[in-house]
């Protein structure tokens, strides 16, 4: 029995599923940095994937930048991060909201 | 020889604008003037023209430009000009220009001097249109540009206030015995303009139905083909036409609007509905006659009419003491023998009637403006009396005019109404002309009644102690309706020359009668209009009125008085169920419906505006919700429609 | 065979972490599974033969990134569970599952069967004489000469980058960019003009 492409693929698409549930779940604006975090790594398993299968190297290249980006997102993510909760003391994300609606 | 036809059409419409730059200002005498020499060119222009067609027998006839061109449509500005339309011409400017120089008179008190005069050329424009045009559309352009005019015209004084209905007979502004002709000028411009509207639709219909089987407009077109077309096509078209004519000649039932225009100034009357508006009816009738005479009956029913309308007319004339309406009744009544002559195909004496009747007609209307202005807008005849020496040249020429009118021998009268009962009597129409006969009579007496009213007799006013001062006018009014009368006298003597010229366009038609008959019938019509006249002076030389206070109570004055009630049949059964109709137009399908409709479009807008405004909270959780629902659906889009791959 | 078992093993370990993350109320322990999770993945990019990013995935992501969130941490109350309210569980759930089946489908339909060609194959080292063969050595050359700009810039951005989180953290720096309430910047302005050294 063969690991396929499309093994791969579900399991990178069952990865993405489970950080979109927490992003939509997640009240903390902490845990949303993870599930978007657990997003990034699922796409970069489909990418990998896909370049071992079709014996490309392109979707490594990818991979590797989108783990340079994330790198540097969590960077200021987390610089803004602490600012705010040096302001509010609280990181719910409905803190975040002042508009009434 | 276009040119001239430029010059006549153009020359009025150029007054008419000079005018109206002055139309808001205070009196100035330039306007009148200027209006009246450029009409007068117009008349010049005209009577050129008439010696060219008579000596050359040429037809003028050329577009002036393209109007509609669209597919299969073609219609343009075209104008004609042959016998019957330059007949029209000169009368139509000879009567409006000796108005015109009389308006100067008139109207020399009139805060809207100016405004009058700009109407009253673009009245005379729009006829000439109407006259001088080559189409069916040009035609009706005219006609409606008539129809506004005059509506301008006859609320002149818009601003005088409505007068309450009574049933008291002396007051009632639908009763001839009362001092006013309508219930306001405003009341009755309004009046003449929707009931030549509604007659209006019928000749649109007649038009669209010429246009549908035909595919052209042209005269020269439609006449050539008209006898391509199915029987009933053509009763239809003929019957729609004539329902036209009927409203701007105010036949029966559009009959009100002529006596109640009287509220305008006397001008507008004399020449609107002595010489040229009721005219045009009569006019169309006659240029349209190939489609006529290819259906007779059509022909003797508009006889008929005409004949009941004359007689209809002349008896509400008997009693009436309001001086214009006695007027304009005889106007209606010799729009009814006009009317009986095309109706039985004798197109030329029609329109030599025309012409014989805009002369003598107008110049009784302007003559009785010189009465009105000389006695304070007076108008109720009992109320005037031996003015003969005040006015003896407005007397004089008055009388000569009733004269014509009641057709005393060898005055234009007698030789058009002579011609109408010849005919009559030829074409084995007895009992039209009997009608007609009797209508001389009554004709002759009426107008000889008004005549010893208002200038012989005791001084009524004297007497009544209403203070007024008759004067004679200005003596270029005099001047200005010397010319008239003297036609009114001498037009009637160019009969064969007229004749000879008019049937290079008109048909040959003689009146199927032996000399002996012939002279027997006018032996017998002479008779009778003398007695009228003769009767109206006597009885008045003897007793000072006419009728005594046991007539006045009868039944058959009070019907004549109050115009046989059709007005109040109209205002009772036409004028209020329509106003309840419109009230609830207004009140339930505009208000409620259509607005509601609108409305609710505006409120639902509004409504999901407020609701889709809850989608912006603000929160980042729920916005993240929003977009995984947005992507959701994308995705399913590019699932559904990608899957073609 | 050792590559099915690995796969799933992997496969099912990684999952549970993950959905530790999500689902827990313990900040400390999302962190935890997190990095765990993270190290998983590696192992996935090894079985694929990626050597170079394995690698890379460890160091940077679990080594980098995760410490940069345990460093954060120690800024916030970590110790009393996280509160949270959701108002429309069902509708998360449905949301989700609905959008990774589509997506699977999406992905699945067309690759199985399509036929690419690769521009840059597996094995690219193996055209250059006296290079050893290898996963590195591929990236290495594929990185330095296609995606050379690419890496410029994403040099540029972590720069970019590593500026504004000092920025963001130093102690002075954060007047101009959050809003101060009024009192606040009273007090700074007073501060300013009375020359004090704050």
């Amino acid at each position: 029995m063969e690991v396929t492409l499309n093994d791969y693929l579900i399991l990178s698409t069952i990865l993405f599923a489970i950080g979109l549930l927490g992003a939509i779940r997640r009240k903390n604006l902490l845990m949303l940095f993870f599930a978007t975090e657990i997003m990034l790594n699922a796409v970069n398993v489909g990418m990998a994937a896909i370049s071992k299968f079709h014996g490309d190297l392109t979707g490594q290249i990818f991979a590797f930048f989108i783990v340079a980006i994330a790198a540097s997102e969590v960077a200021v993510g987390l610089g803004l991060l602490i600012l705010w909760f040096k302001r509010r003391n609280t990181l719910n994300l409905d803190s975040l909201q002042k508009m009434e609606g | 020889m276009e040119n001239y036809v430029l010059v006549a059409l153009f020359a009025p419409l150029v007054g008419s604008l000079f005018a109206a730059l002055f139309g808001n200002s205070k009196k100035t005498q330039i306007t009148g003037i200027v209006t009246s020499v450029l009409l007068a060119v117009s008349l010049i222009a005209s009577i050129n023209l008439a010696y060219h067609i008579f000596t050359t027998e040429e037809i003028i006839h050329f577009s002036l430009k393209d109007w509609i061109v669209l597919g299969n449509v073609n219609i343009p500005f075209g104008i004609v000009v042959d016998q019957v339309s330059v007949t029209m011409m000169v009368v139509v400017t000879m009567v409006s220009t000796m108005v015109h120089i009389h308006s100067n008179g008139y109207m020399d008190h009139d805060k809207s001097f100016n405004r009058f005069f700009s109407y009253l050329s673009a009245f005379v424009f729009s006829m000439m249109i109407l006259v001088m045009s080559d189409n069916f559309a040009g035609l009706f352009i005219g006609w409606e540009g008539v129809g506004l005019c005059s509506w301008l015209l006859i609320g002149f004084w818009y601003d005088k206030a409505d007068i309450e209905k009574s049933d008291d007979i002396e007051k009632s502004p639908f009763s001839t015995l009362s001092p006013y002709s309508s219930i306001s000028p405003s009341y009755a411009a309004n009046e003449a303009f929707i009931m030549n509207r509604v007659a209006d639709l019928g000749m649109l219909i007649g038009i669209f139905l010429i246009y549908w089987n035909l595919g052209t407009l042209q005269y020269d077109a439609v006449f050539a083909n008209i006898s391509t077309l199915t029987h009933s096509t053509i009763v239809a078209i003929a019957i729609f036409l004539f329902i036209g004519a009927m409203g701007k000649s105010a036949q029966f039932p559009f009959n009100t609007w002529l006596a109640n225009a009287m509220e305008g100034p006397t001008p507008v009357s004399a020449l609107i509905h002595a010489a040229t508006m009721v005219t045009a009816g009569v006019y169309l009738v006659i240029r349209a006659n190939e489609i006529f005479t290819v259906v007779p009956e059509v022909g003797y029913f508009i006889a008929s009419l005409g004949a009941f309308v004359a007689i209809f007319a002349a008896s509400q004339a008997l009693v009436a003491t309001n001086m214009k309406k006695i007027i304009a009744y005889s106007t209606l009544s010799q729009l009814g023998y006009m009317f009986v002559a095309a109706g039985l195909g004798a197109y030329w004496i029609a329109l030599f009637h025309l012409a014989t009747h805009a002369f003598f007609k107008s110049v009784l209307f302007l003559g009785a403006g010189n009465v009105m202005h000389a006695m304070n807008d007076e108008i109720n005849i009992k109320r005037m009396g031996g003015l003969k020496k005040h006015m003896p040249y407005t007397a004089l020429i008055m009388t000569i005019a009733s004269a014509a009118l009641a057709g005393f021998p060898f005055l234009a009268g007698f030789y058009s109404k002579e011609l109408i009962l010849a005919s009559a009597f030829g074409q084995h129409a007895y009992i039209l002309w009997a009608i007609l006969w009797l209508t001389a009579g009554l004709t002759a007496f009426y107008s000889f009644r008004l005549v010893m009213y208002v200038f012989h007799g005791r001084e009524t006013h004297v007497d009544l102690n209403l203070g007024y001062h008759p004067h004679e006018s200005y003596g270029y009014v005099i001047a200005a309706m010397t010319p008239l009368a003297i036609l009114a006298i001498i037009s009637g003597w160019w009969e064969h020359e007229f004749v000879e010229f008019i049937t290079h366009a008109l048909p040959v038609f003689h009146p199927h009668v032996t000399d002996s008959t012939n002279l027997i019938l006018m032996v017998v019509t002479i008779s009778v209009s003398l007695f009228g006249m003769g009767f109206a002076y006597f009885k008045f030389s003897k007793d000072g009125k006419y009728y005594g206070e046991a007539m006045k109570n009868t039944f058959v004055y009070k019907l004549l008085a109050n115009q046989y009630y059709f007005p109040h049949f109209i205002e009772n059964f036409i004028n209020k169920p329509y106003l309840a109709l419109s009230k609830f137009s207004w009140k339930e399908i505009d208000m409620k419906i259509i607005d509601a409709i609108v409305d609710g479009i505006a409120g639902l807008i509004y409504d999901g505006g407020k609701a889709s405004r809850t989608v912006q909270t603000g929160n980042l959780s729920k916005a993240l919700k929003l977009m995984t629902m947005g992507i959701v659906v994308l995705l399913i889009l590019v699932l559904i429609f990608g899957s073609t791959k | 065979m050792f590559e099915v078992v690995a796969f799933y093993l992997f496969a099912i370990l990684t999952i549970v972490m993950f959905v530790i993350t999500v689902t827990t109320k313990n900040a400390l322990y999302a962190l935890s599974s997190l990095a765990a999770g993270m190290i998983f993945i590696s192992a996935f990019f090894f079985l694929l033969e990626a050597d170079f990013l394995g690698v890379v995935q460890i160091i940077v992501y679990t080594g980098a990134v995760m410490a940069l969130y345990a460093f954060g941490m120690m800024f916030f109350d970590t110790i009393s569970d996280v509160e949270e309210k959701i108002a429309n569980p069902r509708l998360t759930f449905l949301l989700t599952g609905l959008v990774a089946l589509v997506v699977v489908v999406i992905i699945v339909s067309p690759i199985v069967g399509a036929n690419i060609t690769a521009h840059y194959p597996v094995g690219i080292s193996g055209n250059f004489p006296g290079v050893i063969v290898g996963n590195v050595q591929d990236i290495g050359i594929v990185l330095f000469t296609k995606y050379l700009i690419p890496f410029e810039l994403a040099a540029v951005m972590l720069l970019v980058a590593m500026i504004g989180g000092i920025i963001l953290a130093g102690k002075k720096m954060d007047m101009d960019l959050v809003q101060d309430t009024v009192q606040e910047q009273n007090h700074l302005h007073s501060d300013f003009n009375n020359k004090k050294d704050v």
